[in-house]
C-alpha cells in the first residue's frame, strides 16, 4: 500500500519534468505594458499547467537589433514583432511561420477582419496582433470651446476654424519632426483622406509613383494646410515631446498624434477636460474613411521548438477576454472586435473611430519598405520645411522607388 | 659509447636555439596579443567589408543558417555615384576636414598664450583642456541645447533682442517675436557648420596641449640667441619657435584629419543626419544605410565604408611614409 501511495506521489512529482516549454520574448520594459504582458502569461500558465513557459522581456530598440540574430541562432517559440512591410524581411526570408490555421480553427477570420490584410503577406497569415492604438487629432478643447469651435468633419471646417485660431494668436498645429516619422502621420492622414486605402497601399507597395497626379494633389492639400493652418516654427528640431510644450501652454490648438501622446499630455498638467480627441476631418466626400492603426503582434519563428505550445498560445492572446484585460491594463485598442474597451473617452472614440473604418493602415515606416520609408520621411521634413520643392522632393523620391522595389 | 654522447652533443645547440634568437622573439610575443586583436578587430573587418561591398545583402540569414547575400558585383558603387545622399555626405566630409583645420592655429594660439608664469596656471592650461577630456557625446548635447531656439542660449538671447512677452489666449505667458529665432540645427544652410563649430571646441583644445608640450621642448638658448638678434613677435615665431615645433603641429594634423573624417557621434547626437540628410558625413550615413532602423542594407553600407576607407588611406599613408622618413632620418 505505501509503496503504491510513494510512486503515485513520486508521479506526480516527477509529472512537470515530462511536460514541454514555452519561450516567450517579448519587447517592452515600460511598466504598463511589462505588467499587462506578464498578467496574460500567469493566466495561460493557470490555464495549462503542463507547460513550462520562459519569457524574455527585452527593451524595444534592443529588441529590434536582437530579433536580427535570434531568428536564426536561438529562436524562442514566440516573438513580439510588427505586422506590414516590417515583418516582410523575416518572412520572406522564411524566419517566420505562416499561423494560418491558427486563424481558421479559431474563428479570427472574423474577429480580425480588419486587420487581416496588414496581417497577411502572399497569401499567408503570420501571427496574431494583441494590441493596436488609434490616430488622429488630439485638441485644446478649452481653446475650442473659448472660440466656439465643433470638432472638424471636412476640411474646410478646418481650414475655416484654422483661421480663427491664428487670429487669436494660437498656431494651429504643433509637431516635432526631427525624428521624421511625425511627418509621415500627417502625410498619411491627408492620403488616406484624399485618396483613399487602395492609394496608400499602392504608393507604399511601389505601385504608384510619388509624382502620379493623385499624390501631387495630396501634397497639395498638405500645402494648403501648411500655408492656411500651419505648423509651430522650429519643428524640425523638436522631438514628438518637444512639441508639447506648445500644445500645453496653449500657443497650439491641435497635435495629428497617436493615442500614446494622451498620457505624455497628461504628464505635462494638462486635464481630461482640456483635451479630446477627433478623427481626421475628411477632405475628399467620395473616399470611404481608413485610419491609421499600428498594432504589436506575436510570431512564431520558423526555428521554434515547440510550434504546438506556441499555437496554444497565440490563440490564447486572440481571445476576446484576453484582450480586454491586456488593453484595459495599457491604455490601447484590442484589434478583436469582439472585445470590450474601458470607459476613457480616448480609448472608446478612438475604438469607434477605427473599428468602423474601411481600412487600417500601419503607419508609413512600417507598410514602405525601411530603405524607401527613411528616404520619403526625409522628403516629408523636407517639404514642410520649404513647401516650394514640393515637385524636386517627388522626383527624387520617384527615383528611390525605381531602385528600392 | 657514442650513442651515449649524442645526446651531450646535441642538446646545447637545441636549448641555444631560443637563446640565441631571444632578442628577435621576445618583441613578438609581447606584439602578439595585441597583433591578433587587431588583426580580429580591424583587418579582417576591412577585407569583410571589401567583400560585403560586393553584395546585396539586409543581414538576415535564413532559417537554416544561410546568409541571404546576392552577389551584384561593383553595382552598389554605381549606385554610390548617383546617391545624392552619398554626394552630401562627401562634400560634408570635406567641409570638415578643412574647418577642421582651424583647429590646430587655434591650438596653437591658445597655447602660446598659456606659456608663460604665473600663478595659477595649472588650473588655467586645465580648465582649456577640459572640453577634450568630457565625451563627444557631452559635447553635442550641450551645444544642442546652446543652439535650441526655444530654451537655448541662443534663443535666449534673440528673444531678450526681438521679443516681446505676452500673454496668451488660455492665459499663459508666452513671446511674440519680430522674426523667430535662428533655428541653426534645422537650417540646412547652417546646420553642419553648427556642428563642426561643436566639434572644434573639443579639437582645438587637443591641438592645444599637443603644443603646450612642444612649448615645453623648445631650446631656449635659441630664443635667448635669437633674441639677442633683434628677432621679435612674428618673426620669432616664424623662423624660431615654428620650426622647433615641426614634431607637434605633424602630430596636431594627423589627429585633426583622422577626426575630421570620422566624426559621428557629434552628429548622431546633435541632428542624425538631418534636416533631410544635409549633415551626414560618410561615417554616419554608412551607419544609416546598414545598422540603424531604418537601414538593413548591409551591401550598400559597406560600399560607403569602403569608400572612407580608401579616403582615410591616402591621408593614413601620407603621414606613415612621413613617420618614416623621419626615423630613418634619426637613425
Amino acid at each position: 500500500m505505501r509503496s503504491i501511495l510513494t510512486s503515485v506521489v513520486a508521479l506526480a512529482v516527477a509529472a512537470p519534468a515530462f511536460a514541454s516549454d514555452l519561450v516567450i520574448n517579448f519587447d517592452d520594459l515600460n511598466p504598463a505594458p511589462k505588467a499587462a504582458f506578464e498578467a496574460a502569461v500567469e493566466a495561460f500558465k493557470a490555464e495549462n499547467p503542463d507547460i513550462n513557459v520562459t519569457v524574455n522581456i527585452n527593451d524595444r530598440e534592443a529588441h529590434k537589433t536582437a530579433i536580427r540574430n535570434f531568428l536564426t541562432a536561438d529562436a524562442p517559440d514566440v516573438t513580439s514583432w510588427y505586422p506590414g512591410n516590417r515583418m516582410a524581411p523575416f518572412t520572406d526570408t522564411g524566419l517566420f511561420q505562416g499561423v494560418d490555421d491558427v486563424w481558421d480553427e479559431n474563428g479570427l477570420r472574423e474577429t480580425f477582419a480588419s486587420i487581416e490584410a496588414t496581417m497577411t503577406r502572399d497569401g499567408v497569415t503570420y501571427g496574431v496582433p494583441y494590441s493596436y492604438y488609434q490616430w488622429g487629432i488630439y485638441y485644446r478643447k478649452d481653446i475650442f470651446d473659448k472660440l466656439g469651435l465643433e470638432e472638424f468633419e471636412t476640411w474646410d471646417d478646418m481650414l475655416a476654424g484654422c483661421a480663427q485660431m491664428k487670429e487669436v494668436g494660437v498656431t494651429p498645429f504643433t509637431i516635432g519632426t526631427k525624428f521624421l516619422w511625425t511627418a509621415a502621420g500627417v502625410f498619411d492622414y491627408i492620403n488616406l483622406r484624399t485618396n483613399g486605402y487602395d492609394v496608400h497601399n499602392g504608393l507604399t507597395g511601389g505601385e504608384i509613383a510619388y509624382t502620379d497626379p493623385r499624390i501631387v494633389a495630396t501634397f497639395d492639400n498638405w500645402e494648403q494646410l501648411i500655408n492656411e493652418c500651419g505648423f509651430v516654427d522650429n519643428h524640425a528640431s523638436m522631438s514628438w515631446q518637444d512639441a508639447l510644450t506648445p500644445f500645453v501652454n496653449g500657443d497650439a490648438g491641435m497635435y495629428v498624434m497617436g493615442n500614446f501622446a494622451v498620457s505624455a499630455m497628461k504628464d505635462a498638467g494638462l486635464s481630461n477636460d482640456q483635451i479630446d480627441y477627433m478623427p481626421f476631418p475628411s477632405i475628399n466626400p467620395d473616399v470611404a474613411r481608413a485610419e491609421e492603426a499600428p498594432a504589436d503582434a506575436f510570431f512564431i519563428p520558423t526555428n521554434a521548438t515547440n510550434v504546438e505550445n506556441a499555437k496554444k498560445f497565440l490563440a490564447f492572446v486572440a481571445r476576446a477576454d484576453v484582450q480586454s484585460a491586456w488593453n484595459d491594463t495599457i491604455g490601447q485598442l484590442p484589434p478583436n472586435s469582439e472585445a470590450t474597451v474601458s470607459d476613457d473617452k480616448f480609448i472608446q472614440e478612438g475604438f469607434a473611430t477605427v473599428s468602423s473604418a474601411a481600412g487600417l493602415a500601419q503607419f508609413y515606416d512600417r507598410d514602405a519598405p525601411a530603405a524607401m520609408a527613411s528616404e520619403g520621411m526625409k522628403g516629408f521634413q523636407e517639404f514642410m520645411l520649404d513647401t516650394s520643392k514640393k515637385m524636386e522632393v517627388l522626383e527624387r523620391l520617384d527615383g528611390v522607388q525605381a531602385e528600392v522595389y | 659509447m657514442a650513442v651515449i654522447d649524442a645526446p651531450s652533443i646535441t642538446t646545447p645547440p637545441q636549448a641555444g636555439w631560443l637563446k640565441r634568437n631571444k632578442l628577435s622573439i621576445a618583441p613578438w610575443i609581447f606584439l602578439a596579443p595585441a597583433l591578433a586583436f587587431f588583426t580580429l578587430y580591424v583587418v579582417m573587418p576591412i577585407f569583410e567589408s571589401l567583400y560585403l561591398s560586393l553584395f546585396e545583402w539586409n543581414g538576415l540569414y535564413d532559417a537554416d543558417g544561410n546568409s541571404t547575400a546576392v552577389y551584384i558585383g561593383l553595382e552598389n558603387y554605381a549606385k554610390l555615384w548617383d546617391d545624392p545622399n552619398f554626394r552630401t555626405s562627401l562634400v560634408n566630409n570635406l567641409l570638415w576636414l578643412f574647418l577642421f583645420f582651424l583647429a590646430v592655429p587655434l591650438g596653437l594660439l591658445i597655447a602660446l598664450f598659456l606659456n608663460q608664469e604665473m600663478p595659477g596656471m595649472r588650473i588655467y592650461k586645465s580648465l582649456f583642456f577640459f572640453p577634450f577630456v568630457i565625451s563627444q557625446v557631452v559635447v553635442g548635447l550641450i551645444f544642442g541645447w546652446f543652439y535650441n531656439p526655444d530654451f537655448g542660449v541662443v534663443g535666449t538671447i534673440w528673444k531678450a533682442l526681438f521679443c516681446e512677452e505676452t500673454v496668451n489666449f488660455v492665459g499663459n505667458v508666452t513671446f511674440k517675436c519680430s522674426s523667430p529665432p535662428p533655428d541653426i540645427l534645422s537650417s540646412p544652410e547652417f546646420a553642419t557648420y553648427g556642428i563642426i563649430a561643436a566639434g572644434l571646441w573639443p579639437q582645438i583644445a587637443y591641438c592645444m596641449i599637443l603644443y603646450l608640450t612642444g612649448l615645453n621642448n623648445v631650446a631656449a638658448d635659441q630664443i635667448e640667441a635669437a633674441r639677442l638678434d633683434g628677432a621679435k613677435g612674428w618673426k620669432m615665431l616664424w623662423y624660431v619657435v615654428l620650426p622647433q615645433l615641426r614634431p607637434a603641429t605633424f602630430i596636431a594634423v594627423v589627429v585633426t584629419v583622422i577626426g575630421a573624417l570620422r566624426s559621428f557621434d557629434m552628429i548622431a547626437i546633435m541632428t542624425q543626419g538631418g534636416p533631410f540628410g544635409s549633415t551626414n558625413v560618410l561615417a554616419y550615413y554608412m551607419y544609416e544605410v546598414a545598422i540603424s532602423e531604418y537601414g538593413e542594407r548591409y551591401g550598400y553600407g559597406s560600399a560607403v565604408a569602403v569608400v572612407l576607407f580608401a579616403i582615410m588611406l591616402v591621408f593614413i599613408s601620407y603621414f606613415l611614409w612621413r613617420m618614416y622618413q623621419d626615423e630613418k632620418g634619426t637613425r
